[in-house]
């Protein structure tokens, strides 16, 4: 399962996008989105997703549980 | 250093090669519409002081490190780095982040061209703006490619401006090399604690390398990064101020072991701001009812910590994205549209003179200050009092009592009037009637000065501040500050010593939970 953005939580700040080692994190109007087809959960690079640890705000980088987990 | 402050040749040269901008010439108007008129000296006691002579060339006319400074030039700050890597509890980033805790309000995020570009308008319509400063929102090391890329562009068009930046520290070890590439030489740290316990109950968690740490394990790893940090521009021989955020019940005491470690790691100024914090920032410490200090409780945490090094005391935490002389903010005189249509001509010439003028203007006024103080020579009361000042700015008693949005504060002793802070208040008067609660507010916020000078007061409020035992003083309407503050003490211990006024001590005042903004402006804030 990717992760996702909670639009109404994002600050916009922009701390996300340079920390994602797949470049799965863009902007759009003032938020930011994540692309769920280049998403890996961050699996092969770091221990932890790192939109989720950098993020200021709590539960604002979510699982998506709409999709499938991600397949390595 | 020096090629900085040298006044920029063929600037505008290398300015018109910026993309997109057309060189004419910039429409003059701006300075000194309010308060910048810049025509007198200071009014606040520290010089050089006890500056070595190097340091004091390089801050002297730095708006926030010098005293004397602050009322001849400005500073700006542009908005371009909003991400950040670590949390603070008196920060909601959810509106805006109050960098080093300057409470902020919602300001616009400007990418690095847009954001030289702004800078170089202002600094063309207005001489006195010689710092250019990143903060918040955000930290600008968690953004070093917004940061530095600004200050690129800025560096190569406008050599005259003075570069600073603002950090928590975390990842300011491994910019230090570029920092001093980049000739910033001011750099300030927000170093709230050293040791982990204290730490732990202010940073929630830091993201470093990948990976976030909490707890202990954040404010440990913080902390030795901020030290390490600072030791690094030290040796490197960059100008470092360490900020501290007073928060009562968790490093008031403290922050005494902090102002030790800095100080021997070579800052050369610590800045003691309270914190400022109300449930409706948002911020941790607000919904918890954590307070800020009293204005006497933060007056006594830096007398504790003067010593051998210079305290700051006439921060305002002011926005972060503010323009203009401290306090004075123009900020929305440069919209980005506006900038983006604007016609922006660079004039170094011009900012030096104003520079040589503002100069003179302060030696004579050092002058007249040594005289006045000649009179104070044969007391010997060890009585001290506090005075408040309605200015605005330029060194003088200038503002009306119910126009003042803030008073200065100033130690009275027989050394002298030294400048010990700044007050905001609510305006007292708005479009010529006055409000009860403003005044009272008002009277808390100075109701431990045993005088306010000011350039014009209303019978009403004239009463009431006797009423509440300050003595409203007109007399010195529009003189220099630190001459009629000696002025009026003189004749306050002549007072005394026939009786005519009682020796009473003066209660504590409120420091007002707010960011120092214009009326009108959008309120929204975080602390
Ligand atoms: S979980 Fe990792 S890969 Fe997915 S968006 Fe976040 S940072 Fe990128
Ligand atoms: S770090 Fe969080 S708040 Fe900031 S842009 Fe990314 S999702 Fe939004
Ligand atoms: S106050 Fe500054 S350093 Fe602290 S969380 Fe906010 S942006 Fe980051």
């Amino acid at each position: 399962m990717p992760y996702k953005i909670v639009a109404s939580q994002c600050t916009g700040c922009s701390a996300c996008e340079p920390e994602c080692p797949n470049k799965a994190i863009f902007e759009k109007e003032g938020i930011f989105l994540i692309d769920p087809k280049k998403c890996t959960e961050c699996i092969g690079f770091f221990d932890e997703p790192q939109c989720v640890a950098v993020c200021p705000v709590d539960k604002t980088c979510i699982v998506d549980k709409s999709l499938p987990r991600y397949q390595k | 250093m020096e090629a900085l402050m040298e006044p920029g040749r063929g600037v505008s040269e290398r300015f018109s090669k910026l993309k997109g901008l057309a060189i004419a010439v910039a429409p003059h108007k701006g300075c000194g519409s309010s308060g910048g008129s810049g025509k007198s000296s200071c009014g606040s006691s520290a010089g050089s002081g006890d500056l070595p002579p190097d340091v004091w060339e390089k801050v002297k006319n730095h708006p926030c490190y010098s005293e004397e400074g602050h009322h001849h030039y400005a500073r700006m700050h542009v908005a371009v780095a909003p991400a950040c890597n670590i949390q603070c509890n008196y920060c909601n980033r959810k509106y805006d982040c109050a960098n080093e805790s300057r409470p902020g309000v919602v300001s616009e995020r400007l990418t690095p061209g847009q954001a030289a570009r702004k800078v170089l308008a202002v600094a063309s319509e207005i001489p006195q703006m010689t710092v250019l400063g990143i903060a918040g929102p955000g930290d600008p090391l968690a953004n070093p490619d917004k940061t530095f890329g600004t200050f690129d562009r800025v560096f190569k068009a406008a050599p005259d401006i003075k570069l600073c930046l603002s950090t928590n520290g975390l990842a300011l070890p491994d910019h230090v090399a570029r920092i001093k590439d980049f000739k910033v030489d001011h750099v300030t740290i927000t170093i709230n604690m050293i040791d982990p316990e204290v730490g732990a109950r202010i940073y929630p968690w830091v993201f470093f390398r990948h990976k976030r740490y909490v707890g202990k394990d954040a404010a440990k790893l913080l902390s030795e990064r901020q030290l390490e940090g600072l030791e690094m521009l030290t040796q490197a021989g960059i100008l470092c101020k360490v900020n501290s955020v007073m928060i009562p019940g968790i490093n008031d005491d403290h922050l005494v072991e902090v102002n030790k470690a800095v100080k021997s790691r070579g800052a050369f100024l610590h800045n003691i701001m309270p914190l400022i914090s109300a449930p409706e920032h948002g911020t941790v410490f607000g919904l918890a009812g954590q307070r800020g200090p009293t204005a006497q409780e933060l007056k006594a945490l830096q007398d504790k910590c003067e010593g051998e090094m210079n305290m700051m005391r006439h921060c305002r935490q002011c926005r972060a994205d503010a323009v203009g002389l401290l306090g004075e903010d123009r900020g929305a005189e440069f919209t980005t549209e506006r900038i983006e249509s604007m016609e922006i001509q660079y004039d170094a010439g011009k900012r030096q003179s104003y520079r040589d003028s503002v100069e003179v203007e302060r030696s004579a006024r050092r002058a007249a200050r040594e005289q006045e103080l000649l009179t104070l020579a044969g007391e010997n009361s060890n009585r001290k009092i506090l005075l408040a000042v309605a200015t605005k700015g330029g060194g003088k008693v200038n503002e009306h009592f119910g126009h003042a949005k803030e008073f200065q504060i100033y130690e009275m002793s027989t050394a002298g009037a030294k400048f010990v802070g700044h007050r905001r208040v609510d305006l007292y008067c708005q479009g010529g009637y006055g409000e009860e609660d403003a005044l009272a507010g008002v009277i808390r916020a100075i109701n431990d000065c045993v005088a306010v000078l000011v350039a014009k007061i209303g019978a009403c409020p004239k009463e009431e501040l006797r009423k509440a035992g300050i003595e409203p003083i007109d007399q010195y309407a529009y003189d220099h500050i630190e001459t009629s503050a000696i002025s009026y003490y003189r004749s306050y211990l002549e007072r005394l010593k026939s009786g005519a006024v009682a020796d009473v001590e003066r209660g504590d005042a409120v420091i007002r939970q707010g960011a120092f903004i214009e009326v009108g402006a959008p309120a929204g804030q975080a602390a």
